[in-house]
């Protein structure tokens, strides 16, 4: 048992800090100009991708540094040309371009990769066991994903608190037109902010690629868990965003390992369900069948009960 | 001028419509429905290179029904029943009369009743459905179909084979068995839980687990789970990416267990296997694997790898989709005709010496054809190896054909 729960937490914190790395890039966009990009997780994708194939021709460590960057100043030239353009249009127009643009990569990564997932591969360097507990062994690689993930948190948190840069993006989350009022160059904030939140995304697809399968599909089942960290956690709140991910990370990995399901909650008040009860496999299926959709009855839970989510300042 | 312009255009069209109205008229369209998408994209995609393979050869050889070509169409059914019925529709108005498909019972149950349906409303266009690897028992007994045939042992057969070759293996305590959460899924699970309790009711089972189909890329927290259980052997239908995802994470946690799979043997599968490092204890029920003595069929699989290996070295795995088209050929030979109703007669009760040089059998009560069956064990020492692993299959149990078959409850209705 005690065995269950250590790997458990620990998959569920390496989970967690892979969605931080989505979340904070997503939620510092989100408060900041009010887009709710439904194209983040393709940059996510976009970093495995282009990670793979800097990894082709000089191995995995380079592609660590180049595809953030690369997928950054994509992402920065998207919001110049594109989002900025759409900007006086309304949030519904960026809205829209950023659902558009989501598709497009998919079709786009398709057309050049095929659909078939790539062989991205763990670098040799880091393929051994970390360590064995219980005789369960533990993949370097991921201890490795843990690692860079709570750097680059560590990383940003600093940035954010310590630095001018991060004094201006962290007024700009509450007080955007206070910060514009007082002579700050806002749409160039906005462009850098942009592009460093999807540099992360990528990063942390290099990150995940070789470990989760690097294939089309990859942007489209993340993404609407990235949307359900954000609400969760709080718009404009990095903590928010960090508690939410961690949160959501854990319930989904522990969720797998529960067994109970609703007929067995009622068993000792004397009522027994079947499959053949009013309501049929609604009663039957276990908490750890229904782990995929937990986030989502979270994010309706705290949509009707904490609009502004857990350490959110702002209101949805 | 423009008039000019447009008696060339039009000639043009003349032309390409003729080309195609005579491509049409000599060959015979296979349409090919199964993911070549999402998390079923790399076994699709490697079952349609064995389809396109096969068409070679047989053209090769002359076609069928006095020279004409067979064609295979490939239509992306994305592992979706819903998607694959919009692909059916697509594939019979581009002129298909002859649809096969594998992955996935969930989308053959429904291509089954879809064309059950168009038959009857479409008596003199008939088109028959060859699903050559969905084995949700279902297919041939409630919900059978005289338009459907298949060319696998069902779910039932191979799993009392498997748990036959269990009730030998004293030293299994506990049973975990994890599956996929769609029809077929349920199936394996209903028949492990029921054989393995008549059988060996000594065996604890002491996991029985449910995941959603083709979704999942990190089985980490499962295998967890299987680890905290204290099972020696898990029993999984998993195929595609949720088997080799799941040999994959039990290689990194070092998981030590025995496997008792349908598909261990499916793209990807051998790769991860060898990864486990578990010599001889990943176990699959299929009806051949590469070091089967055989030597025509050991010829064609070599020829296969040379053509279509490619850098991940995939080779056969299909003998029951060569058994499919061989037999259609026969059928169409036979009938002297690509009428689908007439192959269907021809078919429905043939019997066929496939390239193992032993009988297979289609029974016609409910369309489902019987064959010998093979349990193999992957590891070192073989003569043939999968994906370049050095490892490969070997024979450990053998079931002939006859004692494959089973009763089936089908009630078909055999149009006049």
């Amino acid at each position: 048992m005690l065995e269950l729960v250590i790997f458990s937490t620990l998959n569920g914190l390496l989970y967690g800090m892979l969605l931080f790395l989505l979340a904070s890039g997503l939620t510092l966009i989100f408060s900041m100009m009010g887009v709710l990009n439904f194209a983040h997780a393709s940059f996510y994708m976009l970093g495995a991708y282009f990670g793979f194939q800097i990894s082709r021709y000089v191995g995995y460590w380079p592609g660590l540094i180049l595809a953030p960057l690369l997928v950054g100043v994509i992402g920065a030239l998207v919001e110049r040309y594109g989002l900025r353009v759409v900007h006086k249009h309304g949030h519904v127009a960026e809205l829209l371009f950023t659902f558009g643009l989501a598709f497009m990569i998919e079709e786009l990564v398709q057309m050049v990769w095929g659909k078939v997932p790539v062989d991205y591969r763990i670098p040799q360097l880091l393929n051994f066991s970390a360590f064995t507990l219980f005789d369960t062994t533990y993949p370097a690689f991921r201890m490795f994903m843990l690692l860079m993930s709570v750097a680059t948190f560590i990383g940003l948190l600093l940035l954010l608190t310590r630095t001018r840069v991060g004094l201006i993006i962290r007024a700009a989350l509450s007080h955007p037109n206070m910060v514009g009022s007082l002579g700050h160059n806002v749409p160039l904030v906005f462009m850098l902010v942009f592009g460093a939140g999807c540099g992360l995304a990528a990063l942390a697809g290099v990150i995940a690629g070789p470990a989760l399968i690097t294939q089309p599909a990859m942007a489209a089942s993340l993404g609407p868990i990235l949307f359900v960290v954000v609400v969760v956690g709080g718009l404009g709140s990095l903590g928010g965003a960090f508690v939410a991910s961690l949160l959501i990370g854990l319930i989904q990995t522990f969720a797998v390992a529960l067994n109970v399901s609703l007929a067995d909650v009622v068993a000792p008040l004397g009522l027994t369900l079947t499959r053949d009860s009013i309501g049929g496999d609604l009663w039957m299926a276990t908490v750890a069948q229904v782990a995929p959709i937990i986030p989502y009855l979270l994010l309706v839970l705290v949509l009707i009960f904490r609009p502004h989510g857990l350490m959110g300042n702002r209101e949805t | 001028m423009i008039l000019r312009k447009a008696l060339l255009g039009f000639q043009l069209a003349a032309a390409l419509t003729l080309a195609a109205f005579g491509a049409q008229a000599q060959s015979v369209k296979i349409a090919y429905i199964d993911p070549l998408s999402g998390g079923g994209a790399t076994i699709g995609e490697h079952g349609l290179k064995q389809l396109q393979f096969l068409v070679e050869t047989i053209n090769a050889k002359g076609g069928v029904a006095g020279g004409q070509k067979l064609e295979a169409v490939a239509y992306d059914n994305k592992g979706s029943p819903q998607e694959s019925l919009v692909q059916v529709q697509k594939a019979i108005d581009a002129g298909v009369r002859f649809i096969t498909q594998g992955n996935g019972s969930g989308a053959a149950i429904a291509i089954s009743e879809f064309v059950t349906k168009y038959n009857e409303r479409n008596p003199g266009k008939e088109v028959l459905y060859f699903n050559y690897a969905a084995v949700d028992p279902a297919l041939t007994n409630e919900k059978c179909s005289y338009w459907h045939f298949r060319w696998d042992a069902n779910s039932d057969i191979k799993m009392a084979a498997l748990t036959n070759f269990m009730t030998d293996k004293r030293e299994i305590k506990k049973v975990y068995i994890i599956g996929q959460d769609y029809s077929f899924g349920h199936a394996v699970r209903g028949a492990a839980n029921t054989m393995l309790k008549a059988k060996r009711p000594d065996i604890q089972v002491v996991g029985d687990e449910l995941h959603p189909l083709l979704k999942i890329t990190d089985f980490a927290p499962y295998i967890a789970k299987i680890k905290a259980s204290g099972a020696d052997s898990v029993i999984t239908g998993n195929w595609g990416n949720d088997m080799s995802l799941l040999l994959k994470a039990a290689a990194d946690s070092g998981l030590q267990v025995n496997w008792y799979t349908y598909y261990a043997g499916g793209a990807g599968g051998p790769t991860a296997v060898k990864q486990t490092g578990l010599d001889h204890r990943v176990f699959q029920i299929s009806e051949w694997h590469t070091n089967v003595p055989a030597p025509e069929m050991e010829g064609f699989a070599d020829a296969f790898l040379k053509k279509y290996g490619g850098a991940s070295g995939q080779g056969w795995w299909y003998l029951r989709m060569k058994n499919q088209m061989e037999m259609f050929a026969a059928a169409v030979n036979q009938a002297k005709s690509t009428e689908p109703k007439k192959v269907a007669t021809a078919l429905r009760e043939m019997k066929y010496k496939n390239s193992l040089g032993s009988e297979v059998f289609m029974r016609g009560a409910d369309h489902s054809l019987f064959q010998d069956m093979y349990i193999s064990s992957f590891g070192s020492g073989t003569k043939h190896d999968e994906e370049k692993t050095g490892w490969g299959w070997k024979t450990v149990g053998l079931i002939k054909a006859q004692d494959t078959v089973i009763p089936t409850t089908c009630k078909m209705t055999v149009p006049s």
